[in-house]
């Protein structure tokens, strides 16, 4: 247990990210309401760029902006989750704004953003 | 009241809980009374309809709590998935290696030939650069591709006819609510902010996307600060203004060439690398704004469509089109 607790010490952003993810999760699954839904949902996104941004880091390293022409490997950071981040931002702007466009509609049609009642609504208008 | 017998029979049965079953067995006289419709008939037939055997009467209470039941159920079961979840994550988070350290297996190789080898391949400074435009260039292609979609679907999801857009998007007026006349339409502290950002930001977005070779930025970052100056404009200024140099038909465009410039170049990349071609583009003096070769148009087009995109999101679901 003691190891288990040094090394959550140790990994502290990457604890930190999980924990939000389950915020996040929680937020998706325990709110009626479709924005706190949709709000949720970018908690989980944000958690996993931590997530990410953490595992590209190497204590005492440089970004890898490459200055002077010094090119050596062992200088920099790690690129790669800084690429990976991006796309997964450009990728979850895009969910989210298709998500808020459908929450738009339904509440246009139901006049409520309350998941159950439209779930309510949509059987009773379909029988 | 004729059905006197059996009602006083009934209250026997609610005040000492004595019940027999011969005691409710009605006379035909009784039973003739019973099928006239007073209150209190009404209310003797739903007593005796509800003497159901226990299953029938689950299903009923069911049907009435069910929803309840569930709903608390479905909380039960969502802390505790929740909870399960974070806890498997963080067992998981401890058994990672350490944070910071360069002995993590996500440094491998193909990080120092991206790190090493970034100036003389792609000409860029920036290696994040030269990774997602040149290395991985067709995984940004799908990015870009990506928010296309997203903007089309948002289009068709919410776009009201211009002839109907009287009322923002809603197309019903009653369903406006009092938060637009409060839209600050004719804020002097937000004109005069606008004012003096408006410009700065376009010019900040455009530095950013030129100098995306050599320093933090690029396509993305300098596209999301030309939109957010694009939105800051409309909303100081209203549509009417933004629409003298950004309208519907100039946002198609700017978005199509875009994506069309950004595609043909990247196959030129894909065609060249694939067949083993040396490439002749001139990759310009690394650290100078013409460098990276062809990143610098690349990040150009994406700049211009991510910047289309957001402003084409807040346009539509503020009034329904652009």
């Amino acid at each position: 247990m003691p190891d288990f607790l040094q090394n959550l010490l140790t990994n502290y952003y990457e604890t930190a990210a999980v924990i939000l993810f389950g915020i996040g999760f929680t937020t998706l699954l325990m709110h009626r309401n479709l924005i706190k839904k949709i709000v949720g949902l970018n908690f989980m996104d944000s958690a996993v760029y931590l997530f990410l941004a953490s595992k590209g880091y190497i204590a005492g390293r440089l970004a890898p902006i490459i200055t002077d022409g010094d090119s050596d490997p062992s200088k920099y950071v790690n690129p790669i989750p800084t690429g990976l981040v991006l796309t997964g931002i450009v990728v979850s702007v895009s969910v989210t704004a298709f998500l808020l466009a459908l929450t738009c509609r339904l509440y246009d049609r139901f006049h409520t953003l309350d998941i159950d009642e439209i779930t309510h609504l949509a059987r009773k208008e379909r029988d | 009241m004729r059905n006197d017998g059996a009602f006083a029979r009934l209250v026997r049965f609610v005040e000492d809980g004595t019940f027999q079953e011969e005691s409710f067995t009605l006379s035909p006289a009784e039973k003739a009374a019973l099928d006239t419709d007073t209150p209190e008939n009404r209310w003797l037939t739903s007593v005796q309809h509800s003497e159901k055997p226990v299953g029938a009467r689950l299903m009923s209470w069911f049907a009435d709590k069910g929803f309840d039941l569930f709903n608390n159920l479905y909380r039960i079961a969502s802390v505790f998935i929740c909870v399960t979840l974070i806890g498997v994550l963080l067992t998981v988070v401890s058994f990672l290696p350490a944070f910071g350290s360069a002995d993590n297996p996500a440094v491998n190789e193909v990080v120092e030939r991206y790190v090493s080898r970034s100036i003389e391949e792609t000409g860029t400074t920036n290696a994040v650069a030269g990774m997602i435009s040149a290395y991985r260039g067709f995984d940004t292609l799908g990015e870009a591709h990506v928010l296309f979609v997203a903007a089309c679907s948002v289009i068709i999801l919410l776009r009201v006819d211009p002839s109907e857009r009287k009322h923002g998007r809603l197309l019903n007026p009653d369903l406006l609510g009092e938060d637009l006349d409060f839209e600050p339409n004719t804020d002097l502290i937000l004109r005069k902010a606008a004012k003096l950002l408006v410009p700065l930001s376009f010019i900040f977005g455009l530095y950013v996307i030129l100098n995306g070779t050599s320093s933090p930025g690029g396509g993305f970052s300098g596209g999301a600060l030309m939109g957010a100056g694009l939105i800051l404009s409309s909303t100081a200024f209203g549509f009417k203004r933004t629409e003298r140099f950004f309208g519907d038909e100039m946002y198609h465009v700017v978005k199509t060439a875009c994506l069309t410039v950004y595609a043909l170049l990247m196959a030129y990349f894909i065609f060249m690398g694939a067949n083993g071609f040396e490439d002749h583009v001139w990759l310009g003096v690394p650290g100078g704004i013409v460098s990276g070769g062809l990143i610098l148009p690349i990040n150009a087009a994406v700049g211009f469509e991510v910047a289309c995109t957001m402003y084409c999101f807040y346009a539509l679901f503020r009034k329904g089109g652009l």
